[in-house]
């Protein structure tokens, strides 16, 4: 697949958003079946599924703004790790319970200031898709917010698996709010993400303090997803997720 | 249609359009949920549809505009086009009465007004009726259900377990 260097910066961004979400919406499918309770199961897979109609629009707006014949299916199953842009926080294996939810509080609580900011975009595609997905959205900082409380602030054990899978994840936050080379080329149609940062930092702070937890301070963070460099784990994550796909081209249910 | 295309044409094909059942709740029209936001006539026989999904990842999209295109095709119109839209997006508030009161008798609690969960954390602290018995005493088991829609509650007057449709 031809460089996603030579995109324009417009295609270039819904790809990067639109692959968080994809990303983020095959690791929450790998809960299925596996979470502590079936309620479990069924809220990842709610969630997963509105990462998924938020990802279709994304790369479906990329590959038209793009305009060279390829649709939302050639971006999700035709390309390899090294043409992906999201975030390494997505794309890292899900861990324990506590892991996911960690994720999911840093995540969710990101993606709600993005849709918010979003929403007053120039471009009538970005703001439409964000109006909607910023409901959905609030859902799934609710999910997150309630189980890092219940776990942080619940028993010995709970509290310590909490942290714990917050110190994990740490070092994949500051990647979020790293500079986006096409988010700086379209102004008043992206959001810059350095700006996200005061709120979503405000919010996912009262958090942890409510939930007695304390805010990790890692000493090293990732970075580079943006750019295509990623984990080792992605490739395993595509391999799954492309694999059909691509030993039956075409096919149709 | 083998005549020119005229107001009433529209009105016709619109209500149609509104008729057709919900593919997951089919006690609700289209036009009770509130998802087809504009239908045009173009030239004699082509009609274009405008459709707003509930939820963006939700997967009765498909078979939805299908299920319209096959409705409007038997109501005559030769081409149907299908253009999803996403601003402004779908809210419960757009539900009609008559469809809320089809959930309830369904046994779906009907959605709560809006309006305060826009924008702000998700506050569920109203009371939600058990549509079995109507008592106020439930409580919410998870945000998330059997579709993307609804929510898991339980009534603890009845001990019946029920879904509630998630106002958005």
């Amino acid at each position: 697949m031809s460089g996603v260097r030579t995109l324009p910066p417009l295609a270039a961004y819904s790809l990067a958003l639109g692959d968080d979400a994809l990303i983020l919406a095959q690791r929450l499918g790998e809960w299925v079946a596996h979470a502590p309770q079936i309620e479990e199961d069924v809220a990842l897979a709610n969630i997963a599924l509105d990462l998924l109609g938020q990802a279709r629009t994304l790369l479906g707006y990329a590959a038209a703004v793009e305009g060279r014949g390829r649709d939302e299916d050639d971006l999700a199953y035709l390309r390899d790790d090294r043409d992906f842009r999201n975030v390494q926080l997505v794309e890292i294996p899900n861990g324990d319970f506590a892991v996911t939810m960690a994720r999911q509080l840093v995540f969710s609580a990101y993606q709600y200031e993005l849709y918010t900011a979003l929403g007053s975009s120039g471009d009538a595609t970005l703001a439409g898709l964000a109006g909607k997905a910023v409901k959905e959205v609030a859902y799934h900082r609710d999910h997150a917010t309630q189980w890092v409380l219940r776990l942080g602030d619940g028993t010995e054990v709970s509290h310590a698996r909490m942290q714990a899978g917050l110190d994990q994840v740490w070092p994949y936050a500051a990647e979020l709010f790293d500079p986006v080379d096409p988010a700086s080329r379209l102004p008043g149609v992206a959001a810059d993400p350095a700006t996200l940062r005061p709120a979503w930092e405000q919010y996912v702070t009262s958090v942890l303090n409510e939930g007695t937890l304390t805010k990790p301070e890692p000493r090293w963070r990732s970075r580079g997803g943006r750019d295509g460099l990623h984990t080792e784990h992605l490739g395993h994550l595509l391999a799954e997720m492309q694999h059909l796909h691509r030993s039956h081209p075409g096919a149709t249910w | 249609m083998n005549h020119p295309a005229t107001t009433a044409d529209r009105a016709m094909l619109l209500a149609v359009a509104r008729s057709v059942p919900d593919p997951e709740l089919p006690v609700l029209t289209l036009g009770d949920l509130g998802v087809i936001r504009d239908l045009r006539l173009v030239g004699d026989a082509s009609v274009e549809v405008d459709l707003t999904p509930t939820y963006t990842g939700c997967p009765a999209m498909a078979v939805i505009a299908d299920d319209v295109r096959d409705a409007l095709r038997q109501a005559g119109a030769d081409q149907v086009r299908i253009r999803t839209v996403l601003a402004p997006a779908w809210t419960t508030d757009w539900m009609s009465e008559a469809g809320r009161r089809k959930l309830r008798e369904y046994g779906i609690a009907p959605p709560g007004p809006a309006a305060h969960v826009a924008g702000g954390p998700v506050k569920l602290a109203f009371s939600v009726r058990c549509p079995h018995c109507g008592s106020p005493d439930t409580r919410e088991v998870s945000h998330f259900g059997s579709t993307p829609c609804k929510a898991l509650w339980t009534c603890r007057s009845c001990a019946e377990p029920f879904d509630s449709f998630k106002a958005i």
